[in-house]
This record gives C-alpha cells, structure tokens and sequence, in this order.
C-alpha cells in the first residue's frame, strides 16, 4: 500500500424491513487500484455500491472519503468526485453519444441560467470548452466515430461505454462500477476491461461489484468476496480463485 | 362555545365525511387495482347526483332511483376504463394523468350541456322533521348518508374478505402478475375496480343531492377532498381512507364553524398541503404510493 | 431547433410582428393577436415544466393571476410606474414559486400535480376573498396602461408589439437556455432523473428552477395582461385557465417551445371559432358551455392518439 485508502468503509450495514442486506463490511480503496466485490446473488454488492454513491442511506456503519465522511445525496456524492455507472444502462432518453458525454461534464461549468439565457461570450466559450473536453472523453473511450449517434442506437456493449465515458466526464477519483460486465459478449468484455486497466493507470480508484469471477479475476487488484451480507474473504485474485470457501459459495453457481 | 355548539359540528361533520369516505374509498380501490388515479373520481359523484334529481323529477321513487343512478354510473365508469385507459397501460405516468383529467372534464363538460348550470332540488329519501341527536339537529336525510356509507363499506369488506371474487381482486392489487399466473383475468378485475369505484362516488352523489342540490360543477371539490381524504391512508389503505374522510369531514366542519366559513373549502388544501410537507421531512408513517 | 435556426425564425417573425399592426385594420383580429401572445407565455412556461421537469402544474393560473393583481393593484391603487409594478409582479410569483415550490417539487408526478392544483386554488380563494386589496368579485378597475415617456401603451397595435416582443424576448432567452448546460441538464434530468444525479445534476433545484421561471414568464403575461384591459377580477384565473394553459401544451407538444405558441394560438382561434360557430347551430346553449367539453376531448384526443402534440413530445436536442 503506497497510497493512503481514498475510501475507507466501516461496519457498513444497511437493513431492509428487518432483513439485513449488509451486515457489517469494512474494506478500503487506494487511488490507482482496482477492488472488486464479488459474490453470489444477495449478496449486497451492490447495496453496498449504492450507498457508496449516495443513492442508498445506510443503516449503520461509516463511509469515509478523501478524509470525510460522505453526504447523503447522490448529487452531492458526485460533486465530491465519486462517478458510477448503473447495472442497466440509462441512458438520457434518445440524447447523442456526446451529448450524453456533455452531461457529464456538467460540473465543470460554471454559467448559471442567466449567463445562459443571454448567451454571454464567457457562457459561449465555456460551452466551446466542455464540448472540447467531452470529444476528448469520447475519444478515450474508443467512440469517436459513434459521437453523433443516439446511444439508445448503438449495441449494447457500446452504450456500457458510453455509461463509463459519462461517468469519466466528471473526472472522479473514484469510480463505482455496478456490473460492468452484464449483458456483454466476451470481445465488449475484452474492451472494457483495458478500459477499466486505462482509467486505473490515470490514478482514479475503482470500486467494482460484479458476480462474473472471470472478468473480475482478469482486472481487479484485490477482491473481497461477500456472503449474505457479510465479508466471507478478501485478498488477491489468485488467491481467492482457490479459497474453498469461496468456492463453496459459489456452489451452484454458474461462474461464468 | 357551547357543547350543542360542538355537538352540532360533530355530527354535521360526520354527515359530510361519510360522503368523502365514500369517495376516497373510490380513489383507493381504483389506485389499488389499476395504479390509475382517476382524476374524475369527482365527476361520478357529480352524475349519481345529478341522475338522482332526473330520475327524481320524473316521480321514480327514491330507492329505485338510488339504484338506477348508481348502476348507471358504475357501469359508465367501466366503460370509460375499458375504453379510454386500460389501452394505455404501458403510457408514462403523465400521459394517464393528463388522460383522466380531460375524462373528468369531458364528463363536466357534457353534463353542463345536458343538465345546464341551476342547481336541480332532490327530494329526501324520506319525508319527515330534522331530527334531535345527542342536542344537535341532524336532517333526516342525513342517516340515510351515514347509513349508505356503512352499507356500503360493510358490503365491500364482505366481498374483499369473503368471496373468492374479492380475493381475486386482492391479489391484483397485491400482484397482478402472479394473479395473472394462477388464472385471474387480470383485466377484467380492472374493469370491476372501476365499476365498484365508479358505483361508490355516484352513490357518494346520489345520497347528499337532497342536501345539498345537484350541479354540474359539484365534482371537481368533492373529488379534491375525496382524494386528500384517501391520501391520509398513502392511497392504499382502505380503512385509513374511510377514517381520512371522516376526519377530514369533521375538522372541515369545526374549522368552518370556529374559524370561519369563507375559507371552509381551504381546509381539505391545508391539510394536503400537510401531508405533502410530512411526506417530503420524511414524518409520515408511511409513505404516500407512487405511480410505476 | 438549433440556435441559428432559432436565430432566423425569429427574425422573421420579428419582421412580422413589426409589420402586423400597419398591415391588420380589424381591431378585433389585432385583439385576439395580443391574446394569442399572452397566453402563449404561460403556455411556454407550463411546457418548460412539463417537458423538461416532466410534472403537470395545474396552477400556473395562480402565477398569472399574482402577476395581474400585483401589477394592477400597485398602479391602481397605489399609483406606482407600470414598470416597476409590472417587475415587482414577476419577482413576487418568482418568490412564490419558490416558497410553494420546494416541498412540492420533492413529491411524485401525481401528489405534485394536486398540490399545484390545491395551490392555484387557494390563491383563486384569496383572491376572491381579500376584497379590500383585490377588490373582491367585482374586481379592480382603473389599472392604468404601461407609458414609455409620453408614449401609452393604449391601443390594440401598440399592445401588440409589447405582447410579441416579450414574447419572443422570452422564446429566444429560453431558447438559449435549453442549449445550454442548464439546458442539457433538464432533458437529463427528463431522460434518467437518477443517471442524472449520478453526475453531479441537483435534480431538485433545477426542477424548482424551471418552475420558478415558469412562474416568472406566466406573471409577466399577467401584468401585460392587466395593463392591457385595464380591468381585472378573479374569474379568469380559477382553475379553468389553469386547464386551458394545460390544453395548449398538450396540443402544441411539452417540450417545444414555439410548439406552445402554436397550442395557444389553436386554443385562442378554436375558442373564437366556437363563439361564431354555434350560435348559428344551436340557439339553445352558449359557446361557454360547450368550451369545456371541447377542452376536455381535446385532452384525451391528443393523449390517446398523438401524445406527442402537434410538434413533438421529446425535448429538442441541440
């Protein structure tokens, strides 16, 4: 560990109607790796992703970012720098791959609603900028020749990156992936997965939740397996692909 | 202020919230089953009034007349879910609510060209004195608005709780997709959420028109009130809408004699105004449904 | 459309509008031009908040009505300039949008939709009831026309040109902003309110925003409104007009802001039409009672079979 924990959660728990969906969890995320939740079905990965992002309040435990503890809306998680992309693509109804990327970088700008009703040249020059910056995005994430295409157009596996470029716009320092790889084909999966070792390189940390073991084994630094809510292990993928008890809780289970 | 003073406010209120349980009792059945929130729930009351004082005009008796105006309505109101809104089950939220409110205003619409603007006079179901209750004055009209509403909601919980028919139609509201499964046509339960919700508000309509005169434009506050009657119980709760109306009926009542009776009408939009505000700082027990 | 398309169309109807009261003699034809402009701002103001906030205002009638009597009653009653008063009457429906509008908009399509509509209600009551500011029933007359120096604004003509230049100050500045950031912001925020707060959009303060500024527009179209008839009571900002506005958008497509133009000009000449028409059919009812009907058919007409207006339901993209 070269880098002090971006995010820190403790004893994170969320209850639903008396169920506990999440016991009590505590892990950590470093800028600049990747950590994987992983588990079987009901696990409550991805409670726990919604709580990281703000969506989701939870019942008890704390969840510390950059020194802080979070706020409790998800706009306010990601004016702090804290992106996602959800487990079914949402798209904006049928807005353009750029303009989808443009949204994004809505809090890079500063012109409120006079400025942009009166159209100022300061407003303009802004506009010029974040569209400038969102071509830039497109083009990292390998869409440049899909811009002006309506994302609801494009394959799956295209609007899965389109979600991700949305969520880069904001520049995060953490990113929270809610299974990337659902729904993809083994070559989108390929993709994303540079992708995702790219956004790594560049010193963002990387919270992902997927229940696919391949593609997480294939990118993640360390992997904390969870069960029924509650953490069953934790280490490198290599090690966890052998625990027994792990396996033993996939049992069944299609490890695709 | 005395305590016949008080009295008097009591029961005049409950008079009137037998009405609004009535009505919000519609609301929820309609909400329940179908997820639609029919803005014209207010309009049905409006023509099992004016139907009332038709039928009454014409020298029918009062029970026939009763009954007539209420299957009328009931199976007017079928018919308007079967034809203008079970076709938009998959519509966004929107677009249904805007559809019930140009349904309501066509039924208004209508109903001024048809029955003009006087407010048409319904006899009593029964002839007789005001009568003395607890040193309060009730017209006798009155029970016949209480005891319509208890029949009718004795009638309803015996159906919901004692028939296969009524169980059915609970498993719609629950899971309209498992009930689909195990053989519940579906639709056709839609179709009765209405006749039944449709039935309510004309008999809602019928039994206060001697009180308070039929008009073509009665249903838009009786329906509001109805609603934020229904909506104390989150729209779901069937019981918690009969007691909403009640309440709702007795404070209007207090308010408008303690206070003043100008803005007797404000009391129903105060009190949505209420929930709203405890359903947006999170005090509310629970929490007020919302579409899809 | 995009701005320099929007650019043109409004030069264009620019030119027109300059050129309309030279060209038009009937005074009647010019009054029911200024008419169509009045109401086509509330229209534009409900369609911001049904196609970009995606919530049914059944109240904007309220908003037109505060901008009428604040407007009317400073001039009329406490002798203040037009101008002023006519500001003073846009800033004080703003402020009300706000008050009214933060609990509101945190609540869901159909609870939101009864509160503005309980809302507009209440203010029609107040109205009718706060007779010793308002004047109660009977209204208040003797609102005095808008000067500009020595020139009134007190004819048919000159009250056009001051109906269609707002309106077409207004069209351009909303339409700037749905280019814009702010703009792209709300058709997020229509298209996926949870991805949108995913990037950081506030999605609760740009609704109130929209409806904030809904409010502005419909208070200014009162004010004119005031100036313009010199006359003003209550009955015409009850929960009818509300309907009306509600027609208009949907005729003209949420979303589309010259759509909305295009719903309330439909609306204003069906409603003439329908006062010339009838008498002639039928000696038994008036135009009024037939009005609400029409209104109501044409409602579920446009929503069964052409939910998206006569100009489109989505928002425009730029």
């Amino acid at each position: 560990m070269t880098a002090p924990p971006l995010l820190e959660v403790r004893q994170l728990g969320r209850d639903f109607g008396g169920l506990a969906a999440v016991g009590s969890v505590d892990f950590t995320v470093a800028p600049g790796r990747i950590k994987a939740l992983i588990g079987p079905n009901g696990a409550g990965k991805t409670t726990i992703l919604n709580m990281v992002a703000g969506a989701l309040p939870p019942s008890r435990g704390h969840i510390v970012f950059d020194g802080r503890a979070l706020p409790g809306s998800a706009h306010a998680v990601a004016s702090r720098g804290v992106a996602r992309t959800f487990q079914l693509v949402r798209p904006f109804g049928d807005m353009t791959v750029l303009e989808t990327v443009l949204v994004g970088c809505h809090l890079r700008g500063r012109a409120g609603w006079l400025r942009s009703a009166l159209r100022t040249p300061a407003q303009r020059r802004e506009e010029r900028g974040l569209r400038d910056r969102a071509l830039e995005i497109v083009g990292a994430v390998g869409l440049e020749d899909r811009a002006g295409a309506n994302v609801t157009s494009l394959p799956y596996g295209e609007q899965r990156l389109v979600e991700v470029a949305r969520a880069l716009a904001t520049a995060p320092r953490l990113l929270l992936l809610d299974e990337p790889g659902a729904g993809l084909d083994a070559a989108e999966q390929h993709r994303l997965a540079a992708l995702v070792c790219r956004v790594r390189a560049s010193g963002v940390a990387i919270l992902l939740v997927d229940h696919h073991i391949d593609f997480v084994l294939d990118v993640a630094d360390d992997v904390v397996v969870l069960c029924h809510g509650e953490r069953l292990a934790e280490g490198r993928p290599e090690t966890i692909r052998r625990d027994p008890a792990v396996m033993a809780a996939y049992l069944g289970e299609d490890a695709a | 202020m005395t305590a016949e003073q008080i009295a008097q406010y009591l029961i005049s209120g409950a008079v009137v919230g037998g009405i609004y349980a009535l009505i919000a009792l519609g609301f929820v059945i309609a909400f329940g089953i179908t997820r639609i929130v029919n803005f014209a729930q207010g309009e049905f009351v409006m023509l099992g009034a004016l139907a009332m004082a038709t039928l009454s005009a014409r020298g029918v008796r009062a029970p026939v007349a009763f009954a007539c105006s209420v299957v009328s309505v009931a199976a007017f109101g079928a018919l308007l879910y079967r034809g203008a809104l079970q076709p938009l089950t998959r519509a966004p939220a929107l677009a249904v609510l805007i559809l019930t409110i140009g349904a309501s205003i066509t039924i208004r619409g209508v109903a001024l060209i048809l029955w003009g603007t006087d407010p048409l006079a319904v006899p009593a179901f029964a002839a007789g004195p005001p009568v003395l209750v607890a040193g309060a004055v009730m017209v006798r009209q009155g029970f016949w608005v209480l005891g319509v509403a208890a029949a009718s909601f004795v009638a309803l919980w015996w159906f919901f709780t004692r028939t296969y028919s009524g169980a059915a139609v609970q498993a719609c509201a629950v899971n309209p997709l498992a009930a689909r499964l195990m053989g519940i046509r579906v639709d056709r339960v839609g179709v009765l959420a209405w006749l039944l919700a449709a039935g309510l508000g004309a008999a809602a309509g019928a039994v206060i028109s001697p009180i308070t005169y039929a008009t073509y434009d009665m249903g838009l506050m009786l329906g509001l009130k109805g609603f934020v009657a229904a909506v104390l119980g989150g729209l779901v709760s069937p019981p918690a809408a009969i007691a909403g109306g009640f309440l709702l009926g007795v404070v209007e009542s207090l308010a408008a004699g303690l206070v003043s009776s100008a803005y007797k009408d404000a009391v129903a939009f105060v009190v949505l105004v209420l929930v709203c505000l405890a359903q947006v700082l999170g005090a509310l027990p629970w929490r007020v449904v919302e579409e899809g | 459309m995009g701005a320099p398309e929007r650019r043109v169309v409004l030069s264009a109807v620019a030119v027109l509008v300059a050129g309309a009261p030279l060209a038009v003699e009937s005074r009647y034809l010019l009054a029911m031009l200024v008419f169509i402009a009045l109401n086509g701002l509330p229209a534009v103001g409900l369609s911001l908040v049904m196609g970009f906030a995606g919530q049914v205002s059944l109240g904007q009638a309220a908003f037109f009505a505060v901008g009428a009597y604040v407007s009317g009653v400073l001039t009329a009653t406490h002798g203040w300039n037009g101008w002023l008063a006519l500001l003073l009457g846009v800033a004080a429906a703003a402020a009300l949008a706000v008050v009214v509008g933060l609990p509101i908009f945190r609540l869901s399509g159909l609870l939101l939709a009864m509160a503005t509509l309980a809302f507009g209600i209440i203010v029609y009551y107040v109205l009718v009831n706060w007779s010793a500011v308002t004047g109660g029933p009977s209204g208040l007359a003797g609102v005095p026309p808008l000067t500009l120096g020595r020139f009134r604004f007190d004819t048919d003509a000159r009250m056009f040109w001051l109906a269609w230049g707002s309106l077409l100050g207004v069209l351009a500045l909303t339409g700037n902003l749905v280019d814009s950031r702010i703009g792209r912001a709300l058709r997020a925020v229509h298209g996926n309110e949870a991805a949108a707060a995913a990037v950081g959009i506030d999605t609760a303060r740009l609704k109130l925003g929209v409806f904030v500024l809904a409010a502005a527009i419909t208070a200014l179209a009162g004010g004119l409104y005031a100036h313009y008839l010199t006359f003003i009571n209550p009955s015409p900002f009850g929960f009818g007009y509300s309907v009306e506005l509600l027609v208009m958008v949907v005729l003209g497509g949420a979303a589309s802001l010259w759509g909305a133009v295009l719903g309330a000009a439909t609306v204003v000449l069906l409603v003439e039409a329908l006062r010339a028409v009838l008498p002639l059919l039928t000696a038994a009812h008036g135009a009024a009672e037939y009005e609400i009907a029409l209104f109501g058919l044409l409602l579920m007409a446009f929503m069964l079979f052409r939910p998206s207006g006569l100009a489109g339901l989505a928002p425009r993209a730029s």
